[in-house]
């Protein structure tokens, strides 16, 4: 038995060797889950918290599900029911919960770095479910296993672009990351005011302002969810104009390997940054992503709170 | 502080200021002065200050006191208590307090209370405009006449070029400075950190250095136009440095200061996410720190303004997007940049004294603080051999933590003088 994940607080949590055991683990929990009684005793005695300061029910459902598929408890700790509300300090909320013997917390948080300072403050596992701009590796994780299990190549001989406003997104760095950390050609493209040059800095990532010069012999395509306020702070001229220069549709996919994969983080605004059919169609791993999101949940606490191996 | 004061003979300390270095002598203090290097009558207290380095007591031309309104962060008493400690004989106070500083009778009040207080002077500043609301002018005249040295919206930057100009104006008449946070608060916008690379991949939103820049080149060049003194607050990028000596260099009537922290912190202080270095304007990067070091040494900087920013510790518990800007360093900032810049032989003393006693008071309009006969008895002794550890359980400022907690630096103030009056000793 390896030793137990620390933290998964972002990609740089990680190695190669990690990833690929929890990819390996993830197949197991998968298996799992096809039995007639879903549930395993893994994790009996455990509690993990899950801990929302922003709204997120699909993801906070998604870990509490995984937790209890694996027979540890739960609790919720989300926006507006709690004293989460109250405007106390980020400290306060996680020492009052820390004295209940939580062993893992899973953390949602507006502002980037809030699981980093959980961590600092408990003896927990902490397990990033979403900070401000800045992470989402679970996400990247069930990503990078979905294009794996469709058959996708090899990662280091993958090129893969992350299209449209990466300078939001979390989902965006953590699978630059992860991708690049697996040996992935990682092309981030989007509009000059959504990607911004300093990314560049990130290792093993280039930059590309031309969808179709990005486009061009990739073998993932992951079009990023636009939101309408970029109109206001002056970062685009309209939906419109985005969709016309930037929508990865039908025409820009066949720019793509003919064996590309396309993935989205969803929710998605259909027929803004990525058309319908494509969403829809053959090379779409939206739905594969979808159920991929509890065994790799699984598998990341699995990690946490016991050991590297196969359950 | 009232009561009588006494006959103080200082023994055997080393006595040096920004242009001499005296030697060794006694100084005496008494009625408040400098009595000479003899007493002229029967002395009440000696202190042995053999091995240590006597000068005038500092001056920071910028701190934050929280008082009124905040004084959970600090009040006057511990925020003169700390100034004492940290070798400050005068400190002005910015005006954004709870009521803003935008009215004569807040001023009296103000230094009347300080008067009462052992510890540093306060000489406090004045809002420029109304609630720091940027729009209507406050009553400059009045607010010089009460007692107000400096004219600042400071924590705020005056968003509207027309106010800045016609505050300025007023400045300009009346002969007191104007000081300007200047960033320009669209390009700011909701930036918690440096703009670049590391603000990239943390995921924190940016402060771009143009912020700086374009405000400084406004700033200054009103300075150039009204004739106002425009000192600018705590400069942080190489740009802004550019414009200064450019406006420097055609007469304008513009000075600057540095922060500590900015000259020994750079962005990449904010990896480990901890709120207690999220600062505004934000640490740059390591070239913009080295520019600054260079602007220090080459003259370009008139002075140290600490920008002592106290909050609570559970504000700076709050994630990064929440938490205040700030950072309280009163208490530190001398044996830091002894240590760091004095010590490590890239400047003389006599730099680090002159950034902290002639040019402080070339800003404000004062006369250098000079320990000759006659001249007030603000006095600070300190130590420029013995390690001590950053210490946060010794200081006095309510907020007791910060970035250099545990570090071990030299040139620790270990009493402080304040119109003949101890305010302030260490324990050895």
């Amino acid at each position: 038995m390896s030793a137990p994940l620390a933290h998964l607080r972002d990609v740089g949590d990680l190695d190669e060797g990690r990833v690929h055991a929890l990819f390996d683990t993830t197949d197991v929990m998968a298996q799992v889950l096809e039995r007639p009684v879903k549930r395993v005793p893994a994790l009996q005695g455990f509690t993990v918290a899950t801990l929302f300061f922003e709204d997120s029910t699909r993801t906070r459902l998604s870990f509490e599900r995984a937790a209890r598929a694996q027979s540890a408890d739960v609790m919720t700790f989300a926006k507006g029911g709690t004293s989460l509300s109250k405007g106390e300090s980020l400290y306060d909320t996680v020492a009052t919960l820390a004295a209940l013997h939580v062993d893992a917390f899973v953390v949602r948080h507006p502002a980037a770095g809030a699981p980093h300072q959980v961590a600092r403050w408990t003896d927990a596992k902490v397990v990033n479910a979403g900070d401000g701009r800045h992470a989402h590796p679970t996400q990247a994780l069930l990503d990078a296993y979905a294009y794996r299990a469709a058959g996708g190549r090899p990662f280091d001989a993958t090129k893969v672009v992350i299209l449209g406003d990466v300078a939001h997104s979390r989902v965006a760095r953590s699978n630059a990351a992860l991708w690049a950390m697996l040996g992935a050609e990682v092309v981030l493209c989007g509009p000059p005011t959504l990607l911004p040059p300093a990314l560049a800095a990130l290792p093993g990532v280039t930059l590309e302002h031309d969808v179709e010069r990005a486009l061009e012999g990739a073998h993932a395509v992951m079009p990023l969810r636009l939101q309408r306020e970029r109109m206001d702070a002056a970062r685009i001229a309209s939906m419109a104009a985005y969709a016309r220069h930037y929508q990865l549709d039908a025409a820009r996919l066949a720019l793509a390997d003919p064996g590309a994969f396309v993935l989205h983080p969803g929710p998605m605004n259909r027929d803004v940054e990525i058309e319908g059919a494509v969403a829809d169609g053959p090379r779409s791993l939206v739905t594969a992503q979808v159920a991929a999101g509890l065994p790799v949940r699984m598998a990341v606490l699995y990690h946490l709170l016991v050991g590297k191996e196969a359950a | 502080m009232t009561g009588p004061h006494e006959r103080i003979l200082l023994r055997g300390a080393r006595w040096v200021s920004a242009h001499a270095d005296e030697g060794v002598h006694d100084l005496v203090l008494a009625g408040g002065r400098i009595e000479g290097a003899t007493p002229d009558g029967p002395v009440d207290r000696e202190v042995d200050a053999t091995g240590l380095v006597g000068t005038a007591a500092f001056v920071d031309p910028h701190v934050h006191l929280r008082d009124p309104g905040f004084e959970a962060k600090e009040d006057l008493a511990s925020g003169l208590a700390a100034a004492a400690a940290g070798g400050y004989g005068t400190v002005v106070s910015m005006a954004n307090t709870d009521p803003v500083i935008d009215d004569p009778d807040l001023v009296r009040s103000l230094r009347e209370r300080a008067a009462a207080l052992p510890g540093a002077r306060l000489r406090p500043a004045a809002a420029l405009t109304m609630g720091l609301e940027g729009t209507r002018l406050s009553d400059a005249a009045g607010l010089v006449e009460a007692g107000a040295v400096l004219l600042t919206d400071d924590g705020i930057p005056v968003a509207n070029a027309e106010v800045m100009r016609r505050a300025a104006e007023w400045a300009a008449a009346l002969d007191v400075p104007i000081q300007t946070h200047s960033e320009d608060p669209d390009l700011r916008a909701d930036g918690v950190m440096h703009e670049g690379e590391v603000s990239e991949r943390l995921g924190l939103p940016g402060n771009p250095a143009a912020a700086e820049a374009v405000m400084v080149y406004r700033d200054a060049e009103i300075a150039r136009t009204t004739g106002a003194r425009v000192h600018i607050a705590h400069v942080t990028t190489r740009a802004a440095l550019e414009v200064i000596a450019f406006f420097k260099a055609r007469g304008a009537p513009v000075t600057c200061e540095v922060t500590p922290h900015h000259l020994t912190l750079d962005h990449t202080a904010l990896a480990d996410y901890d709120p207690i270095v999220k600062v505004a304007p934000p640490l740059r990067t390591p070239d913009d720190v080295a520019a600054l070091r260079e602007a220090v040494a080459s003259g370009l900087v008139d002075c140290i303004g600490t920008d002592h920013a106290p909050h609570t510790r559970s504000e700076k518990r709050m994630d990064l997007l929440t938490a205040p800007f700030g950072i309280a360093n009163l208490e530190v900032s001398v044996p830091l940049l002894y240590e760091r810049f004095v010590a490590s032989g890239d400047w003389p003393l006599a730099r680090l004294l002159e950034l902290l006693q002639d040019g402080p008071a070339r800003v404000l309009g004062w006369d250098a603080p000079r320990l000759e006969v006659g001249a007030p008895a603000d006095v600070v002794l300190l130590d420029l051999e013995t390690p001590r550890p950053v210490d946060p359980a010794t200081q006095r400022s309510k907020a007791a933590f910060g970035p250099w907690d545990g570090e071990v630096l030299r040139g620790w103030p270990m009493r402080t003088f304040v119109a003949g009056r101890e305010v302030f000793a260490r324990t050895p």
